[in-house]
């Protein structure tokens, strides 16, 4: 079991390094057209590969864990009891080792089945989605290569191994946004993402080192198992929300999600929409028994701001890949404030259902986008008969962010809204009007995204040159079959995934929350139909410009950190020429200058030096005498 | 090199605590100084890695028909035996010092390294290699000058300078040793460089030619700290006890200060140099925690970055030769279109240099803080948690500099910045044609591609120029050639005498305009003989026009209006290049993913170290 679990984590690798090394190799390394087709194929091939057997060993290890046997009062105990851990190596580092490990359980199954099922959707959306660009064979070994990293996150035993896959996802984030690095805006787009999580990175790891260190080692179990002051606790754990808000994009660390989408499409469905930002939630997750009252209520806090104001940003917003990246950080806002609330089972089961419709939602995105040749919406409208497959599917991606029912969606975000009624939490009511008023705007931000979107007149225009950036134009009516296909494979697990939750129904609370949504997406529908127009979002009045800034965060941050440091930097560079080096040079100086001291005594004068020296001879003399 | 694979494969891996290999000679018997030898698990990484560096170096070398000096047309003679000589004598030098087991016989090696790396700066080096030598030699022999004090201080008070003996038994007072460890460490910290003891390291580095600048970040730097694992620490730990806190407290300001200092660096090599300050300030965080953890962090720190920095100046190097200048402004951007592999090399090394998990960089970087977290009972924890947070932002500015760096320069279009020189020094020479006849490039034939003009002598391409695009080197490999033959582009003719002249100065271009530049091609003795010279290709279906505008605005206009396509105008990876740096690259992923193979053989020497004071 753990050697199926080790190579779910190292085919992905394989197949990125192949796909780095080998595409290209042997025979057509000049990059010729022909070449590069054939070292596209040949890079699709290897992707797909692997992204299909690292799936077909996850469902085989999910069908090894499953079983009825299981207990406790979380879900994925209770589908898949079974469990397995294996240590490969232990490092000795002079204090803690670190062990090499991997560690099966339900829930790593689970999100790994979420993992490599999006994965694979994604690699094959990407054949069609970018077919002849000539860097695909780097960009899907990079997806490849972060696929392994965040399955090494997934399956760790241990938490510094934890850390390395982490990380390694940051970068892979990072080269990924930046894959179409001609355009200046997506280069400074992926250093944000990557300085921004690192400095939530820091703090997790400096919490890890806490719990490490107070627990005597890192393997997760020792330090669950471990009894550990609260004062230890709540120090690591807020330590370890700094990664957490980094990763999954939370208040105040969520800044660099929405200019993450400068990256290709796809990468913003598997990275920014499914797995990587659910990484953050998936570590509460998995390390809750160490989370104290404390740490979950500053969590809550943070989630509630975020989740309001994150769907409020998405109403304002033009281009459809930037609503999207605002809802998801609503989304995983929901996540937190879930496991806020004491629930991470409803966390999960809302990572799960947002995971399968929110990368469903970015695919048909992609579609629609490589359709428009924009992103804005203002550039669309009408496609939903240029587009019947896209616009169906896009519909179930929509109703499960609503939360209409039958989609997952309604019954996992039931889930969330239940876990927080029905919590402990000082922070109760705050979270909970906090959801409720969100449901009500993601009702509206999503209506308006799908009418702007579908429905209206067509004024698409093919642009002559599509800027780097945005998809190629194409003629075709719909999208290509690779691109069909994964996105309708998505949208069935978006339709249907929530019904394994449909026992713990609480039908009153669902009906509320679906009332609220549907309120917001009636207020937007009657603004829409009086002018269609017109944006909705006009409804906002004088806040739509500081939600469209996302409440002017970037611009204070910026004026805040980035040019402080900046100018620190230029500053540190004076005084290293002028203050640091200028004392060497100076000691210089003055060795000469006392130098040319010492030089007037060597004049040349030969009589001069006559007298010195009986001036000498004479004071010895006159010592000798004395003193002799 | 050979040599000191035997000794990797012949070396005791179960006892590494154990000096290995010992040869205890008779040296001066008067004085009882003993020609002592040896290895355990401290050293042997660096000797491996510092017989590996040279070995690469010499192999760089030997792959160029050219010669690395930049300055070698000014001189009138290339002298690259005497190159070869000098880096044997610091190969010799550097290797002495790790195994040295005598004090002084440790400080003598010490020495014997300055000499070659000083005459490597002030022959081979850049435009400002005099005052970078001579700052180099006087800060360096200024530390070794208080080290050598800090030596005898010990002798005068223990009558030995054995080292395994000294670190055995401790005899000395307390105060004593305090002095003596700030004496000593004051010369180790010039060396490694420790803020604010390092202001020879930029200009060192930035004027110094590619193979001297991997052999100081990649060894030079390491004898320092290599210093204090070896005598600072194991024969004086109560006063390394007492001296620690200030030592981690100039580490951390050499992590920040270091970083800073590399936001705002506009020189490519002079930004490596800086990160170099910064990386060295988590080496010596790590010693400072005198925890095992710390130490380790220390020495494998100290080899990652030899590799690490070693390849980016690899690198640094060979864009300076192919662009003619380090100066990021004017490198420009789009490297990745116009070298792709170069470009994503230099893109690894950056990710490495900045400490990601899964690259030998990060282990350094995450045990030095993992020491600093919890240090050595007799040192204040709450100071070293200070530094670790210190030290945590500090990893996070240097992800800062390196990616905008990479931004800058990897990222955006190449034709991007106006003042961007089009392409390798090469071009500059190419100036001279195409001032006369902007078009030269397209109507040149394509025949004769490759063929040194006439009048040039083969004797002299062959250490001529630095431009290792010189016609005995396959250019820009079958790439190019397979281009050229399949249509009508891309001339390529070997240019010799003006190309070192033009890359030779990147200073010099900056400061004189470049249209007198260009317009006295025959500056130098050598540099009459060649008229004409490379003309370089022009892109796919384009036309290329070369204007010279003002002084030094020099652009390529590509006239269909497209980018230039991936690999043109400049060669990219050469073999000769690509030998040298696949063994750090894949050295750097090993020790990335598996650390255990660099701390198995540290850790036991260091718990032995610590363990019996």
């Amino acid at each position: 079991m753990i050697v199926a679990a080790a190579l779910i984590v190292l085919l992905p690798f394989a197949a990125a390094v192949a796909g780095l090394l080998g595409s290209r190799w042997p025979g057509g390394v000049s990059r010729t057209e022909e070449n590069n087709l054939r070292a596209n194929r040949r890079a699709a091939w290897f992707a797909v590969s692997a992204a299909v057997a690292a799936l077909a060993l996850t469902l085989w290890l999910a069908w090894q864990t499953s079983g009825s046997g299981g207990s406790g009062d979380l879900f994925w105990a209770e589908f898949l009891p079974g469990s397995a851990e294996g240590t490969l190596t232990v490092i000795g580092t002079g204090a803690i080792p670190i062990s090499v490990g991997l560690q099966v359980n339900g829930l790593s199954v689970l999100t790994a089945i979420l993992v490599t099922v999006v994965a694979l959707a994604v690699q094959v959306y990407s054949v069609g989605y970018l077919r002849g660009d000539s860097r695909f064979p780097s960009y899907s070994a990079f997806i490849s290569l972060f696929t392994s990293a965040m399955l090494l996150v997934v399956f760790a035993a241990d938490l510094l191994v934890l850390y390395v896959g982490w990380e390694i996802m940051g970068l892979c984030s990072y080269l990924l946004i930046g894959h179409w690095w001609e355009d200046r805006a997506n280069s400074r787009a992926a250093v944000k993402a990557f300085l921004v999580t690192r400095l939530g990175d820091v703090a997790f790891l400096f919490g890890i080192f806490t719990l490490g260190f107070a627990a005597g080692s890192f393997r997760i179990d020792d330090i669950i198992a471990a009894n550990l002051p609260t004062g230890t606790l709540i120090l690591a754990t807020m330590l370890l929300l700094g990664g957490v808000a980094g990763k999954s994009a939370q208040v105040p660390l969520h800044t660099w999600l929405p200019d993450a989408m400068a990256g290709p499409t796809p990468i913003s469905a598997l990275i920014h929409a499914a797995t990587m930002v659910a990484a953050g939630i998936f570590i509460v997750a998995r390390l809750f028994p160490l989370f104290p009252q404390p740490t979950l209520d500053v969590l809550g806090v943070l989630a509630a701001i975020g989740m309001l104001g994150a769907a409020l940003a998405a109403f304002a917003q033009d281009d459809l890949k930037r609503i999207l990246a605002y809802s998801t950080i609503s989304q995983l806002a929901y996540m937190a404030a879930a496991l806020a609330a004491g629930s991470p089972n409803a966390a999960i089961f809302h990572l799960t259902s947002h995971g399968a419709f929110k990368a469903l939602l970015f695919l048909c995105a992609g579609a629609v986008i490589h359709h428009v040749g924009s992103n804005l919406l203002s550039h669309m409208g009408g496609l939903r008969r240029a587009m019947p497959i896209t616009f169906w599917t896009m519909t179930i991606g929509f109703a499960a962010l609503m939360g209409l029912p039958p989609t997952s969606g309604f019954f996992s975000k039931d889930a969330v809204v239940l876990a927080i009624e029905h919590s402990t939490s000082p922070i109760r009511l705050l979270l909970y009007g906090s959801a409720l008023i969100t449901v009500g705007v993601t009702g509206a931000y999503a209506i308006r995204a799908w009418l702007r979107t579908f429905f209206g007149e067509e004024h698409v225009q093919a642009l002559a040159e599509p800027a780097p950036g945005t998809a190629h134009v194409f003629d075709g009516r719909e999208a290509p079959r690779t691109m069909v296909w994964p996105i309708s494979l998505l949208a069935i697990p978006a339709l249907l995934f929530g019904f394994i939750g449909v026992a713990d129904m609480d039908w009153p609370s669902a009906a509320i929350s679906l009332l609220v949504a549907l309120l917001g997406a009636g207020i937007v529908y009657t603004a829409w139909r009086s002018a269609p127009h017109a944006d909705p979002a006009r409804l906002l009045g004088p806040f739509r410009a500081p939600c469209e800034q996302a409440f002017y965060l970037d611009r204070a941050y910026a004026a805040l950190i980035a040019r402080p440091i900046l100018s620190l930097a230029r500053g540190v560079v004076r005084t290293d020429t002028h203050v640091v080096d200028g004392a060497v040079r100076g000691s210089a100086r003055l060795t000469i200058g006392l130098s040319s001291f010492a030089k007037l005594a060597q004049n040349g004068n030969a009589q001069l030096y006559v007298t010195g020296l009986l001036a000498g001879v004479l004071l010895i003399a006159v010592g000798a005498v004395m003193w002799g | 090199m050979a040599l000191a694979v035997a000794v990797l494969a012949a070396f005791d891996y179960s006892a590494p605590e154990r000096m290995q290999f010992e040869t205890d000679l008779s040296w001066i018997p008067g004085l009882n100084l003993r020609f002592h030898l040896g290895l355990d698990g401290i050293s042997l990484p660096l000797v491996v890695l510092t017989a590996l560096l040279s070995f690469l170096c010499f192999g760089y070398l030997a792959g160029r028909p050219s010669g690395p000096s930049q300055d070698a047309t000014r001189l009138g003679v290339l002298r690259p035996r005497a190159l070869v000589f000098t880096l044997l004598v610091l190969e010799f030098g550097m290797l002495g010092t790790f195994v040295a087991l005598d004090l002084l016989l440790f400080f003598v090696f010490f020495e014997v390294v300055l000499i070659p790396m000083y005459f490597v700066i002030a022959i081979w080096g850049g435009t400002h290699r005099r005052a970078a030598a001579i700052k180099f030699i006087l800060y360096t022999l200024l530390g070794s000058a208080v080290l050598l004090l800090g030596l005898l201080l010990i002798w005068s008070q223990t009558g030995t300078l054995d080292m395994v003996a000294l670190a055995k038994s401790h005899p000395m007072s307390r105060s004593v040793q305090i002095i003596a460890f700030v004496a000593i460490g004051i010369g180790l910290a010039v060396k490694t460089p420790m803020w604010p003891l390092h202001t020879w390291l930029p200009d060192a580095h930035t004027e110094a030619p590619t193979v001297g600048s991997v052999l100081l970040a990649g060894v030079l730097l390491k004898m320092g700290t290599y210093g204090f694992a070896r005598i600072a620490i194991p024969i004086l730990p109560e006063g390394a006890e007492a001296v620690a806190p200030w030592l981690g407290a100039f580490a951390v300001i050499g992590i920040v200060y270091g970083s800073l200092a590399c936001l705002a660096q506009n020189d490519l090599k002079r930004m490596i140099a800086y990160s170099s300050v910064g990386h060295m300030g988590f080496v010596l965080l790590g010693f400072a925690t005198l925890t095992p953890v710390g130490i380790n962090a220390a020495l494998f720190g100290n080899v990652a970055h030899g590799l690490i920095t070693g390849l980016l100046f690899f690198i640094a190097g060979a864009i300076k030769e192919r662009y003619g200048t380090a100066d990021m402004t004017r490198l420009g951007g789009g490297m990745l279109t116009r070298l792709p592999y170069v470009g994503s090399l230099l893109t690894f090394a950056c990710i490495a240099s900045l400490g990601l998990p899964g690259l030998a960089g990060f282990w350094g970087e995450m045990l030095a803080l993992q020491g600093a977290f919890q240090p050595a009972t007799a040192l204040p924890r709450p100071l070293f948690l200070t530094f670790m947070t210190i030290g945590g932002l500090g990893a996070v500015l240097t992800a800062a500099y390196f990616l905008l760096m990479l931004s800058r320069i990897t990222h955006g279009h190449p034709g991007e910045p106006t003042t961007t020189p089009p392409g390798p020094p090469v071009d500059t020479a190419e100036g001279i044609p195409d001032l006369t006849e902007p078009v030269a490039a397209a109507t040149e034939s394509t025949g004769d591609s490759a063929i040194p003009a006439p009048g040039t002598d083969r004797g002299l391409i062959a250490h001529g120029s630095d431009e290792a695009e010189g016609p005995a080197v396959p250019v820009g490999g079958g790439d190019e050639f397979a281009a050229s033959a399949g249509g009508m582009h891309r001339a390529e003719e070997s240019g010799v005498p003006v190309g070192p002249q033009a890359m030779v100065d990147p200073g010099a271009a900056v400061e004189m305009p470049r249209v007198e530049e260009s317009a006295v091609p025959v500056g130098g003795g050598d540099r009459s003989e060649g008229s004409s010279v490379r003309v370089r290709g022009t892109d796919r279906t384009e036309e290329s026009v070369v204007l010279v505008r003002g002084d030094d605005v020099v652009e390529v206009i590509s006239g269909g209006g497209g980018q230039p396509g991936p690999g043109s105008k400049l060669a990219d990876v050469m073999p000769s290049e690509l030998a040298a740096w696949v063994p750090l690259v894949a050295l750097t992923v090993f020790f990335g993913l598996w650390p255990s193979a660099l701390l198995a053989l540290t850790d036991p020497a260091v718990q032995s170290l610590l363990g019996a004071p």
